[in-house]
């Protein structure tokens, strides 16, 4: 349960707001219950929607309307890599091409194992430096097909700590 | 060689935003105040008048810089005086293809911002200030986090700051990946807790802003022009740019060229052709096809058009806009039609749904792209993407949808011959180059078939 595993981040989120606003709590709980869980599940959505004191129903909607929430279980890594049009005149589309045969799976997809997901994304702000992914959340700049491949065989064969990165 | 004010090739003896490029570690708090940080704000906090704040940055003729230029000295006076609470939201969803300025800002002289906040603050009223990031700059937003927690440790920022009796909190709240929250009222909604979607103005947000109170909503660019202004006078800041679009402005350049990067330079003073050379050139010296001023947003514009100088009026007279000046370079090299695809997807990907014209407008609009990449296409198709977008025109509810129109209008304007050798080139349904692309996107079934995303 989220108020008994992380009262004191929740206490630290809801302080940032007015009291009778609690509802502008969400988002931040959200990526609180992700960060726990993996991702939005029902269950987690509930638990957000009690603390906030809202309609389950209403939580929902704003996971789904926000793409960094996650409706379904991801990989404990989750590969975003930008191939909007800045990115995509400096190599992005087969970059992210490369990315798919690495990892054997499409963008949009979770390998078997569970480690990986791939993505492509709209801009995020780093067209100076592309090809540029986040790998949950973190930049990598500039990068090649075979900095890609190290930084992948890198994470396989990180051992899981128990700790869902997200 | 022309001597240019320039951000990579070092030229600019002082940037008055970039100063991460003049001053190394200039994000911590000991460098920053070491190099005239917080002066404004100890400046304003202990002789000057709120309303004096509010009459240096009207002076100075500072624009916004999130892409409406909209006068920030007129919108922090619009603010009333007798309704508390009153907010400042500082918006940092940076997310126009195009656009890295802010977050240079943000992970490289994040005190500059968070004093201009403050600053804005200060000249308004307000107590409490969120600064609203896109969800994507989860590491900036660490970066900022511990600039505030520093100069909340200093004194900078709390209650009764360096004893003048006036209070503020600052507090960071990350998005989760919506371009339209870059839209102010639709970033209030998302700050309020609702679906990032836009409101109808009026009210204005500085009448019913957050919460239904007076809010000043400022681009980190904006906000970032602040302290410099205060501390050194609005004739000071005069000397840069022209009598209309005064001061300097951060250049995002991208795309076909071989320096892509922030530029900062006075506005007006150099042209497209001269900020492509200070980025480099282009990419083996390609001539350029057509270049975009603000991202997807803005109308492209042909290479006629490339001596037009770098202020608001010039490229609204080139028929453009230069909004968050986030220039896209597409060399001789560049599929128009495929470039076109690219940026009706980005708008088909982030209409929020909330209107018709605009929800609809996109989705067809992407359908017709993908079919003429798919090789299926035919001058019907390139004469109804024109007739989507006119449909769309000055009927959706806020300026994304409007926004859509232009990669449509503006490509089908200067390159319909583009389009008409598209589909002579392709037309007969051969493969095109865009099978790995189409593929990825559902467009063509691969030969696992049609992927379902996530």
């Amino acid at each position: 349960m989220l108020r008994e595993k992380r009262a004191n981040d929740i206490q630290a989120i809801l302080s940032k707001y007015p009291p009778e606003r609690k509802r502008s709590a969400v988002m931040p709980l959200l990526y609180l219950a992700q960060e726990e869980y993996g991702y939005c599940s029902d269950d987690a959505v509930r638990e957000v929607a009690e603390i906030i004191g809202c309609d389950p129903t209403e939580v929902k909607g704003i996971v789904g309307f926000y793409t960094m929430f996650y409706e379904q279980p991801v990989g404990k890594y989750v590969i975003d890599v930008c191939d909007d049009l800045p990115c995509a005149l400096r190599g992005a589309d087969k970059f992210v091409t490369h990315c798919e045969r690495k990892l054997g799976i499409r963008a949009g997809q979770t390998t078997p194992d569970g480690k990986f997901t791939l993505n492509t994304v709209m801009c995020i702000a780093a067209c100076d430096r592309a090809p540029v992914a986040q790998i949950n959340r973190k930049y990598y700049y500039d990068l090649t097909a075979e900095q890609f491949d190290q930084l992948v065989d890198a994470l396989a064969k990180e051992q899981g700590n128990g700790q869902n990165p997200h | 060689m022309v001597k240019y004010y320039g951000s990579k090739n070092k030229t600019m003896d002082r940037h008055v935003l970039l100063r991460d490029i003049d001053v190394p570690n200039i994000r911590e708090y000991d460098v920053y105040v070491a190099n005239g940080g917080y002066e404004a704000w100890k400046k304003a906090l202990t002789s000057m008048k709120p309303d004096e704040v509010i009459a240096v940055v009207k002076d100075s003729g500072l624009r916004g810089r999130g892409g409406a230029g909209f006068p920030a000295g007129v919108k922090w006076s619009f603010i009333p005086k007798d309704v508390f609470p009153k907010y400042v939201v500082v918006n940092g969803d940076e997310s126009e293809a195009g656009t890295f300025k802010d977050h240079q800002i943000i992970d490289g002289n994040p005190h500059q911002l968070i004093e201009g906040a403050a600053l804005c603050a200060y000249a308004v009223g307000a107590n409490v200030c969120y600064i609203y990031l896109r969800g994507e700059f989860y590491e900036p937003a660490q970066t900022l986090q511990r600039a505030i927690d520093d100069a909340y440790a200093h004194g900078m920022l709390g209650k009764n700051v360096l004893g003048s009796g006036f209070d503020i909190d600052m507090y960071i709240h990350l998005g989760a990946g919506a371009y339209i929250c870059g839209e102010e009222t639709a970033l209030l909604s998302s700050l309020e807790g609702q679906l990032g979607q836009p409101r109808l103005r009026p009210p204005f947000p500085a009448v019913q802003g957050l919460y239904a109170k007076p809010t000043v909503i400022n681009n980190v660019e904006t906000l970032a022009n602040v302290p410099p202004i205060v501390l050194n006078g609005a004739q000071w800041y005069r000397q840069y740019g022209t009598e209309k679009s005064p001061g300097t402005k951060i250049f995002c350049v991208s795309g076909c060229v071989n320096r892509p990067g922030n530029y900062e330079l006075p506005l007006g003073q150099y042209t497209i052709r001269e900020l492509i050379e200070m980025a480099g050139g282009t990419i083996d010296g390609r001539a350029v096809k057509g270049v975009l001023p603000a991202g997807s947003s803005a109308p492209i514009l042909p290479a006629s058009a490339l001596d037009t100088k770098l202020d608001y009026e010039s490229l609204q007279a080139a028929g453009s806009i230069l909004g968050s000046a986030s220039f896209v370079i597409l060399d001789e090299t560049v599929d128009i039609v495929w470039a076109a695809r690219k940026m009706v997807r980005f708008f088909k990907h982030e209409s929020c749904g909330k209107c018709t014209p605009c929800r609809e407008g996109t989705y067809w609009a992407l359908k017709l792209y993908d079919k003429l990449l798919a090789g299926r296409g035919t001058l019907d198709d390139v004469n109804m993407i024109g007739e989507v977008a006119a449909q769309m025109s000055n009927k959706c509810f806020c300026l994304l949808g409007e926004f859509a129109t232009s990669p449509m209008l503006s490509t089908l304007k200067h390159f319909r011959a583009e389009y008409e050798a598209f589909i002579a080139r392709h037309g007969n349904g051969l493969s095109n180059g865009y099978t790995d692309e189409l593929i990825r996107e559902g467009v063509i079934a691969g030969p696992e078939g049609v992927i379902a995303r996530h």
